[in-house]
């Protein structure tokens, strides 16, 4: 398992599926380890009922058929498939609905699908799914990138409620691809994938969606920022070193 | 691949040559000097050893002549570049700078021997005297702008060509890597310029492709993959002008993707990743959760009176 990852962390994150399913034929033993480790880029299915996309993950799949969000109902259809309990599923339906908004702002455009099931402890369980297609042909408003990709999984486990509070853990992970193109300075390509976490114990006067909310927007903006700063950052660090512009070049010269 | 999962979870086992393939492609597909990492974790996952070399005795050398990796010769007189250009046999590449054929082992990344190249391997006077006034500048401008870089021309076409009236042609390979995996951070630059010479027109055509990469994976895995072709042309003089005029335009090419490359960075922040995702919504505040109740309340009125409409 420790070699299989070691691959994830070089190979390129456009190769990621194939990749894994590479992984997944030479260790077949391994595959429900491979499969919750390893990020794969999410997939989106049209609920036929209400005719709104929902994404696709392991969390809303049973066999071969997926639960929508919006109509909890299994597509393709599945007579005895799991849901969460009705007060779950009312938390459930209120997220969704909240999400969506709060994808609109911070995304303008893309698709948001949050689903809800009971674990073993008494507690439960969220996963925020987000997928934007940021491309010109996409939802890029400001028509930039020639082909652009940001999904972004949000697992929160939340612990049973102890006097008012509740603990809560939540895994982030970005996966990102953006790839500018044009005659004068040809492709240019930055894609990635990162995982953080992040911890809390909180009162659960304002509501658990108010609390889950709160730490996925910080725990997302970090990751944002740290892609943009750090890693683009050390990427552009690498190019520069490879090749100083001119005037570092310059005040080189003299001690060379 | 996805037909190699499926015989994975239909009947029992990979095949050899499956397996072989799956082995190849991890290999080729490892970043800038990274293939050495990925061969061993590949050795642990695969538990063959047969298919494990077998896959690298196929992957390595394409690998490190698409690398273009540079190697020391066992004296230490010279390096040479890895590259199909500089192959004249199986695991035997020229430095034309130093007229020598070096043997190299493509797993272990090293030049075992050297040799003299013979003198068909070499170019002639005439051409030769093209190709050296080339690679002295060449060499210069490497020195000053890269300060890890190598480079090495060489005549892919036309090198017995003894007197003018005939069509010749070079490629210029200049190679830079800088690999710190201590710092979990590789990267590596790569040109390579055709430059061909017509007699006819007394042109000489130069075609570039530059090919950038970048790899940070510390706690994470983000890669910049950057390429750009351009063009350009310049008359055929003697030997020394047309090399300093070729020279010129490659500095000049190159140094202007790089400030190209800079300018995508600097975008980046406000324009292209916004398209992503913005640092902060719309409504340029945090999102309101206390009030969330109300705010999809709003939009379900919102949208009835959409719907109205």
């Amino acid at each position: 398992m420790e070699a299989a990852m070691g691959l994830m962390r070089r190979i390129h994150p456009k190769h990621t599926e194939t990749a894994l399913s590479a992984l997944l034929s030479l260790m077949p033993e391994q595959s429900s380890d491979l499969l919750s480790q390893v990020d794969q880029p999410l997939q989106v299915l049209c609920d036929e009922e209400s005719g709104k996309e929902f994404i696709l993950c392991e969390y809303n799949r049973d066999a071969d058929s997926y639960r929508s969000p919006w109509t909890n109902k299994y597509q393709p259809p599945l007579e005895d498939g799991l849901y969460p309990s009705s007060e779950l599923r009312n938390l459930e339906i209120e997220a969704n609905d909240v999400f969506a908004v709060y994808c609109d702002q911070y995304y303008e455009g893309g698709s948001s699908s949050v689903y809800m099931w009971e674990d073993d402890n008494e507690g439960f369980v969220a996963c925020f799914l987000i997928k934007k297609d940021g491309s010109r042909s996409g939802h890029g408003r400001r028509g930039y990138l020639h082909e652009g990709q940001w999904d972004a999984i949000h697992v929160i486990e939340v612990g049973p409620e102890d006097e008012g509070f509740a603990r809560y853990c939540l895994t982030s992970t970005v996966m990102l691809s953006l790839t500018t193109n044009n005659d004068s300075s040809g492709t240019f390509s930055l894609s990635g994938s990162i995982r953080r976490q992040m911890s809390m114990q909180l009162s659960i006067a304002e509501g658990h969606l108010c609390n889950m909310g709160r730490m996925i927007e910080e725990l997302e903006g970090k990751l944002r920022n740290s892609l943009d700063q750090v890693y683009f950052g050390k990427t552009r660090e690498m190019v520069c070193t490879l090749r100083p512009p001119a005037e570092l070049a310059a005040m080189r010269l003299p001690d060379s | 691949m996805a037909d190699d999962e499926e015989v994975s979870s239909e009947t029992e086992q990979l095949n050899d040559k499956q397996k072989l393939e799956i082995a190849k492609w991890f290999l080729l597909n490892s970043p800038a000097g990274e293939i050495q990492y990925v061969f061993k974790d590949l050795r642990t996952i695969l538990k063959d050893d047969n298919v494990h070399n077998l896959a690298a005795l196929e992957a390595f050398p394409q690998y490190n002549k698409s690398h273009m990796i540079c190697l020391e010769l066992p004296d230490r007189s010279s390096d040479v570049i890895i590259t199909s250009f500089s192959e004249v046999a199986e695991n035997e590449y020229l430095d034309p700078r130093t007229a020598q054929v070096a043997i190299v082992d493509h797993i272990k990344q090293a030049c075992t021997e050297a040799r003299p190249a013979s003198d068909e391997e070499l170019p002639s006077s005439y051409i030769e005297e093209f190709r050296c006034a080339l690679d002295a500048d060449i060499m210069k401008y490497v020195s000053e702008a890269y300060p890890k870089g190598v480079c090495a021309v060489y005549c892919v076409k036309g090198k017995d060509v003894e007197e003018p009236g005939s069509d010749f042609e070079f490629v210029v390979v200049i190679s830079a890597s800088r690999l710190s995996p201590q710092n979990f951070c590789n990267g590596s630059w790569r040109s390579i310029w055709n430059i061909e010479f017509n007699d006819e027109d007394q042109m000489v055509e130069i075609k570039g492709k530059l090919q950038v990469g970048a790899h940070y994976f510390e706690e994470g895995n983000v890669q910049l993959d950057a390429n750009h072709e351009c063009r350009d042309s310049t008359l055929l003089q003697n030997p020394e002008d047309s090399a300093l005029a070729i020279t010129n335009i490659i500095r000049q090419q190159e140094t202007e993707y790089l400030a190209s490359l800079e300018a995508s960075y600097l975008k980046l922040p406000d324009t292209t990743f916004k398209d992503l995702r913005r640092k902060l919504p719309v409504t340029r505040t945090l999102f309101p959760w206390h009030s969330t109740m109300q705010f999809s309340l709003t939009r379900d009125i919102a949208k009835e009176l959409t719907i109205r409409k």
